[in-house]
């Protein structure tokens, strides 16, 4: 509780000499600590999230923005943290998949630091606990950062004077790696995004959405089906629950059993350690698996963690691999019921949703977006908008409205499960 | 009925009391005590592969010969699969049970190396009707391994088993497999409630279906199948181990549900001589496990819906599965394995759908619980 208190008032205290040093909050760079004071920050949840082993201070979350900026921290020093987290870009990269040093390609979507202080786990796949323990993974990555072992981190940083200084004041002196993510971390819990037109909405202002994006809300709840997973509570108020699904997403490239079997006996040769599991999740067709990698059980075989849904209109593109461009997408994605595949969710179903509901909903998560971007969302709206009236790939109105073509997609005399016109309660049909 | 029955939600919001008086004990760090052994167990569970999962396996054996599936002595003689309580209507009226059949189906289609046989545990159709069961034998036609039918009262009572037999053959029968003889049951007969009260084949059905209808009688194996019985075990010498198959449980677990069989004691008395028996039942869709004397019950999963436990006549042995999420269809349900030791012991496998499969041992129920305990929800049951 002390420690909360603490962390807050220091956090305030920075956003205040910030605004008044630097003036306008507009002018406040998009890379300082967020201010507490936000419509709509779960300040109880906040109070649980800082580990007692690395509480925040000032000139620790000083010092992790300085390594979280430093190209230096790359094997070839090129490739610093903000070049897939860049604050302008809502801290990912807006690129399908990321690019590390020697141009390499993962195959991952950088997912935002905005708010991932409050995840339980930390990648797609939940592979680290920690955010300090995440970082561990692209600092190794030979197609991110690229260094070769810790000790050439430690070492790197040791021999830059201006760290000495900070790792003086806050650490008394130990560089070390565990240092060093400590207050990485720390400056990453200093991102967090609420107070936005939804919240304003929420705590009782009536006029801070529009009659669209209340019915998006409305739609939200109900016959989209988007709260299953998507949910908000005021003491949790981050649209995801932490947990992991297959939505289908890998489905469409991805063997799935073959290549369970492919990883089960990798994982078992090289241990599973977080580097292995992060190599195959970044550089390997395996990387589709998704949770599985870190569990082995065939539940959670092409399952990803559910997403926050703040500030999305400059976090694009979206899903594990960045494969869909627009938030139209994404919704003609789950409209169709997902990707037929053996794992697929059982939470996944058509949803019938028009065109106009889509747009109602595109509305509500618009309204997600905190006030430091929203010039940048509206103007890559009116591009998704503009893309999605002529360009629709994942829609499918014939699946979506339960016509034809969803089903398990397996093969055999049941291949097609064409539905019913009528699918009726079952309750209804007699019998229990 | 007994006065200090309590509903399900009753005792629902007894728990919950309960737990919301303790957490409002709990300071912070106790808190966080808690937290981090639930997500310890979390993680040991997550990262240590259960025993019998077939895709594990493989991978497992093909690095360590000396991974033995049940870990007791020997490698087991045989491997069964199941699908069970299908309850598929004609696809043009609801197709979703069909899906959780299809689902089932290619599940076990993609074991490697494939089970001997592929138990089925009743219930293929849920309103009696000719198409349904054709079309249920149709689905289950896709199997690669073979299939043993176990017929259950979905199936019987609109034509009293007059097309079911004619697909599968007799609901009864018997067979030897390496060294272990196994019995397949039809439990669910019923005393006649309806020619006295001169209903349709329909409406007999629907009673029979119904789960909380009083119109209808208990099942039973009755005095003719008994004596089949009796003349079959005759043949088998008292050392062999015995497998039975029945669609309701072979014991009294609920009887206002008809999770009970009226003649089960008799039955279980035949049973008596032999001293590893396994019954292996559907028609209750949960984790269901039971030790009577020498004879441990398992109980199926369904591929349709789960039931909720009944409100009393739980056995004590059972390890609740959790409250299945209302928002996952296929929460709650799955198909599983079944090893089967030379000795006749037989470790279940629950490959639950959406969750972390769970395998029950043998040497569980053998030891009355005190070894092997399968990992507890980490829920409280309501």
């Amino acid at each position: 509780m002390k420690a909360r208190l603490f962390a807050s008032a220091i956090l305030c205290a920075i956003a205040l000499a910030l605004m008044t040093t630097v003036g306008a909050v507009e002018s406040v760079p998009l890379s300082a600590p967020k201010p507490l004071n936000q419509k709509g920050f779960p300040a109880e949840l906040y109070s649980w999230v800082i580990p007692a082993d690395n509480p925040q201070t000032p000139a620790k979350v000083e010092l992790g923005r300085k390594l979280f900026f430093d190209d230096r921290l790359a094997a070839d020093g090129t490739v610093s943290c903000d070049q897939c987290h860049a604050p302008a870009k809502g801290f990912t990269d807006q690129l399908p998949a990321s690019m590390g040093i020697h141009h390499a390609f993962g195959q991952r979507n950088a997912p935002t630091i905005l708010n991932a202080l409050f995840n339980t786990l930390q990648f797609w796949d939940g592979r680290a606990p920690t955010l300090e323990k995440q970082i561990e993974g692209p600092i190794l990555n030979p197609v991110e950062m690229g260094n070769k072992n810790f000790d050439d981190v430690v070492a790197k940083v040791k021999g830059i004077p201006e760290y000495q200084q900070s790792f003086q004041t806050v650490f008394n002196g130990a560089i070390t790696m565990d240092n060093i993510e400590r207050a990485i971390a720390a400056y990453e819990r200093t991102q967090i995004a609420f107070d936005t037109p939804f919240d304003r909405f929420m705590a009782g202002d009536q006029n801070a959405i529009s009659a669209s994006a209340k019915r998006g809300w409305s739609l939200f709840n109900g016959k989209g089906r988007c709260m299953t997973c998507h949910g908000w509570n005021p003491t949790q108020p981050l649209f995801t629950d932490n947990r992991f699904h297959n939505i289908g997403v890998s489905a469409h490239k991805s063997d799935f059993v073959p290549l369970a079997r492919k990883a089960l006996v990798l994982i078992a040769q090289g241990g599973g350690g977080l580097q292995q599991l992060d190599q195959l999740a970044i550089q390997t067709d395996m990387s589709g698996l998704g949770r599985f990698l870190v569990t082995k059980q065939a539940h959670d075989i092409g399952g990803f963690r559910t997403m926050g849904l703040r500030n999305l209109l400059v976090t694009q593109p979206y899903f594990h691999d960045g494969s869909q461009q627009t938030l139209w997408d994404v919704l003609d994605h789950y409209n169709k019921g997902g990707v037929p595949n053996p794992y697929l969710d059982g939470g996944l179903l058509p949803l019938g949703l028009s065109e106009s509901e889509e747009d109602d909903l595109v509305a509500f998560l618009v309204t997600l977006t905190s006030p430091e971007y929203a010039s940048a969302s509206n103007e890559e709206l009116e591009k998704q908008r503009a893309r999605a009236k002529t360009d629709r790939p994942q829609r499918d109105e014939a699946a979506a409205t339960g016509k034809s073509g969803l089903g398990p997609g397996f093969k055999g005399p049941f291949g097609d499960m064409t539905p019913a016109q009528n699918e009726e309660n079952p309750a209804l049909l007699g019998g229990d | 009925m007994a006065a200090r029955h309590k509903s399900v939600e009753t005792r629902y919001m007894e728990d919950r009391d309960k737990v919301l008086r303790g957490m409002r004990r709990l300071d912070r760090r106790t808190f966080m005590k808690v937290l981090a052994a639930s997500a310890g167990a979390v993680m040991a569970k997550g990262l240590m592969p259960p025993h019998t999962f077939q895709l594990v396996n493989v991978a497992e054996a093909a690095l360590d010969k000396s991974a033995s599936a049940t870990g007791a002595p020997g490698t087991p003689p045989f491997t069964f699969a199941y699908i069970s309580d299908t309850h598929m209507y004609v696809r043009t009226l609801n197709q979703r049970f069909v899906k959780g059949a299809v689902k089932a189906v290619e599940d076990v289609n993609a074991l490697d190396p494939q089970p001997d046989f592929v138990l089925f545990g009743g219930d293929l159709a849920q309103l009696g009707r000719p198409e349904e069961l054709e079309q249920g034998k149709q689905v289950l036609s896709e199997l690669k391994a073979p299939v043993k039918m176990m017929v259950g009262e979905h199936d019987w009572f609109y034509d009293m088993g007059d097309k079911w037999q004619e697909l599968f053959g007799p609901p009864n029968y018997s067979f030897d497999w390496k060294g272990v003889h196994v019995v397949v049951l039809m439990s669910v007969h019923e005393k006649d409630f309806w020619t006295a009260r001169g209903l349709s084949p329909a409406d007999r059905m629907q009673i029979v279906a119904g789960l909380d209808n009083s119109i209808q009688s208990r099942f039973e194996v009755g005095d003719e199948e008994r004596e089949w019985l009796k003349n079959d075990l005759a043949k088998v010498p008292t050392t062999t181990p015995l497998l039975v198959f029945s669609h309701s449980p072979l014991y009294k677990y609920y009887r206002n549900w008809n999770f009970w069989t009226e003649d089960a004691e008799q039955v279980q008395e035949l049973l008596k001589p032999y001293p590893n028996v396994t019954v292996v039942h559907g028609h209750t869709h949960q984790m269901l496990f039971n030790q009577i004397g020498n004879i441990s019950f398992y109980g199926m999963l369904s591929t349709a819906w789960p039931w909720p436990y009944a409100p009393q006549g739980l056995p004590a042995l059972t390890v609740q599965m959790n409250r299945p999420d209302p928002y996952d269809q296929l929460d709650g349900l799955g198909d599983g394995q079944v090893n089967v030791s030379k000795e006749g012991l037989a470790d279940m496998m629950y490959n639950l759908w959406d969750r972390n499969p769970v395998t029950v041992r043998a040497d569980y129920l053998r030891s009355n619980g005190k070894t092997y305990v399968p990992p507890a929800p980490q829920f409280a049951s309501y």
